[in-house]
């Protein structure tokens, strides 16, 4: 109970900072919420099932790219564009899931990371369609989710919202089901799991797609509330972005993607004000992290305050 | 109980008379302030490259920049306030501008926003200006905002697009150069573009593209792709940009060795980098377009020369602090040129604040020709206020003994195309 007081807690505070935070960190807070859906994806695999991908961009870029030239090239509207997006990034984690779990530990994370690559060098192979590097803008008109317009600060946000809080509550469902115990299973014991009768490569499976599908419906938001589509968001910082915010906020805690991001997003707003070696700073913050507080904010929260954090 | 104790000859305190002192002291800093309620600067966020693939390029906007700054300033500023530049570095990443823009808007309480040159950033920006409805003078050549991709809010009346610079060109290289072209150029979108708008100019001019070379971007050697260069070739033109660019011509020359057909490039490939740099020997003769010429022409106007001071340049685009500092020189001028249109949009529309940006905006459409001045010293250009982008003279150079020397300048009319958006019909 006190569980879920917690994250719907989180909920309440986010929709009601949405009254009274100035139209900066508001429009901040929208991104962040999106990342983070994206980051909380990414722990399903990474922090649950302990398998690390270095190839997520291709998930959040086919969200993005399958909302967009659906947009762009087939004239769909908003909701049949996301829907799209949805699904190239299913079909997409799904193929890779059933090549790359072939392979396990350095192999798997060199193998997402040829094929996020190669998904990001496709996108500017067919420029055609695409625009390349360049990208193209989804137009205020085609913004439009069911008479809802999304290029509104408030409406942006609560959607944002939305995204978000389902995404926090599928994860804290899926991780606290027989499910989600057997992906922490998986990542302790493998071997042990597979004697136990369960079929790992299935849960693997299903984890993949359902993360690569979470990474692309936070793409696909984003490219509809902010208006862009691009090829920077395949490109391989994309992959690493979510595994920095995931480490920070606590890989494998339900609320650590957000609480990382938040902090990611800040660290690197403030510093960037005071110098321009401000990737600098934010290396610095990680190292001392990883020095001080090695399982993450949340993890550390697990260790010292509340031992039963999902 | 402690009571004030009175001066006898005069009635005042103690007290009275050490905070009068103390506000008589501090009266310059309350009386700018009543000051600054009428008088506060016009704040312009500078969306600057610098860090990312842009850095070298947003390193010269920001000392142009400045520059044309401190220029206006001394010429009493905009409507009589001074400017002030907000400088946010976008890291060249599209993400990241658009929340720049969001944080001068929002944060900084600026007047309008300005200075992008990469396609992707303002391409990544331009949709948050037109929802904060911030007006966004960009810098970037791009044709994006001709092309009507953007939106009414998106400006670019400083430096003339891609798709007319090309196609400027054409006359002159058919003319002189050759008919028979193969082109060369980064398998992204700045290289589709060249590929687009100068195959069509060509044919336009009775000429054709043999082929057509595209080089994927992670390349670092080039060798391979010369073999494909159709024999019959009588000009290539080449638009590499990147560190690769100088592997890219010496491989050139030395697959050529000087007997090969003639070369046209863009300076983009070469900004910031000095022409007789070691390696860029094959380049003698070669042809380039510039958008503003990087050495001194014996015929530099009055205006060229009270920039090239300003700006800190010297007769070689180089910095007069550091010779081996060169300029991105051909573009730069963007930014003056730009800080003058908004500061002659803002005194047209009697800007006084952020209740006025719609106003600025239409005062902006409303220009057509922007005559040569210090203003405008890279020549006179004519602004399309529907398609939101100005046009202007383009130059071709040859390499001579190390120099960029100017061989043509063309019309402005051999720039410029058919419309193919009317902002003006967008809501303000």
């Amino acid at each position: 109970m006190r569980i879920y007081a917690l994250h719907v807690g989180l909920l309440a505070l986010l929709l009601a900072l949405h009254f009274v935070l100035p139209a900066y960190h508001h429009g901040n807070l929208a991104r962040v919420m999106v990342l983070a859906s994206y980051a909380m994806g990414y722990n399903l695999m990474f922090g649950y099932t302990g398998l690390l991908s270095l190839g997520h961009a291709l998930f959040f870029a086919a969200g993005m790219y399958g909302m967009g030239l659906g947009v762009q090239h087939l004239g769909l509207s908003a909701a049949p564009a996301l829907i799209l997006g949805l699904g190239a990034g299913a079909l997409v984690s799904g193929v890779l899931a059933a090549l790359a779990l072939r392979t396990a530990g350095v192999a798997f994370m060199i193998v997402t990371l040829m094929f996020a690559q190669a998904g990001y060098l496709t996108v500017l192979y067919f420029g055609a369609l695409t625009r390349g590097d360049e990208g193209f803008v989804i137009q205020q008109a085609d913004r439009m989710l069911w008479g809802i317009d999304l290029s509104l600060e408030g409406n942006r946000y609560l959607a944002a919202l939305t995204l978000f809080g389902t995404c926090l509550m599928l994860c804290l469902w899926l991780v606290r089901a027989p499910f989600g115990r057997v992906l922490v299973a998986i990542r302790e014991n493998e071997e042990r799991v597979r004697m136990l009768g369960y079929d790992v490569f299935a849960h693997k499976f299903a984890v993949m797609v359902m993360s690569g599908t979470m990474a692309a419906a936070a793409g696909a938001a984003y490219g509809l509330l902010f208006g862009y589509v691009g090829a920077s968001f395949a490109s391989v910082q994309y992959s690493i972005f979510p595994l920095l915010w995931v480490l920070l906020g606590g890989a494998g805690t339900v609320l650590g993607p957000f609480i990382g991001t938040l902090f990611m997003f800040y660290l690197i707003d403030l510093s960037s004000g005071v110098t321009t070696a401000y990737m600098l700073i934010a290396g610095v913050a990680l190292v001392l992290l990883t020095l001080f507080a090695p399982q993450g904010l949340m993890g550390e929260v697990r260790r010292r305050v509340w031992r039963g954090l999902p | 109980m402690n009571t004030p104790k009175l001066d006898q000859k005069t009635g005042i305190t103690r007290r009275g008379a050490l905070a009068g002192g103390v506000a008589a002291a501090t009266l310059p800093l309350w009386a700018r302030y009543s000051h600054a309620q009428t008088a506060s600067p016009i704040k312009i966020g500078f969306q600057v490259h610098r860090t990312g693939i842009g850095a070298a390029y947003g390193r010269w906007y920001d000392r142009t920049t400045q520059a044309a700054v401190k220029l206006i300033n001394e010429g009493g500023g905009i409507n009589g306030r001074m400017v002030e530049i907000v400088a946010e570095d976008d890291g060249t990443d599209p993400k990241r501008g658009a929340e720049v823009v969001e944080k001068f808007a929002n944060q900084h309480g600026c007047d309008i926003g300005f200075g992008t040159l990469f396609s992707h950033v303002v391409i990544g920006s331009a949709p948050r200006a037109g929802e904060l409805k911030l007006p966004y003078f960009v810098v970037s050549e791009g044709h994006h905002v001709a092309s009507g991709m953007l939106n009414r809010y998106t400006l670019q009346p400083g430096i003339t697009d891609v798709k007319s610079q090309v196609q400027a060109m054409a006359p002159y290289v058919a003319a002189n150069l050759g008919k028979k072209v193969t082109m060369v150029f980064p398998d992204f979108a700045f290289g589709h573009d060249h590929r687009d708008f100068f195959t069509q100019a060509i044919e336009a001019q009775g000429g054709e593209v043999l082929a057509h070379i595209a080089i994927p971007p992670s390349e670092t050697s080039f060798t391979k792709y010369f073999p494909k260069i159709p024999r019959d070739t009588e000009v290539l033109y080449h638009v590499m940009v990147g560190p690769a660019v100088l592997t890219f011509v010496k491989e050139l020359g030395e697959f050529f060795g000087g007997q090969g057909p003639a070369l046209f490039g863009f300076i983009d490939s070469l900004e910031a980098v000095a022409i007789d740099s070691p390696g860029l020997e094959f380049l003698e003769n070669s042809y380039f377009w510039e958008g503003m010429c990087r050495d001194q022409q014996p015929d530099q106007s009055d205006h060229e020369t009270a920039y090239r001071a300003a700006v800190g340049v010297n007769e070689h685009g180089a910095s007069v602090s550091d010779p081996r500092d060169v300029s991105t020189y051909a573009h730069m001028f963007g930014c003056w040129e730009t800080l003058h249109v908004i500061k002659a949009g803002m005194e047209a529309a009697g800007y006084t604040g952020p209740q006025d940006r719609a106003a600025l905006i239409e005062a902006v459409e409303a220009m057509t020709t922007l005559p040569e001045s210090l203003a405008h010293p890279q020549g006179d250009k004519i602004f399309n206020g529907k398609t939101h982008q100005v046009f202007g003279h383009q130059n071709i150079s040859q390499v001579q003994g190390g120099k960029l020397v100017r061989v043509h300048r063309t019309s402005i009319e051999d720039t410029l195309y058919p419309d193919e958006v009317d902002y003006t019909a967008q809501p303000l």
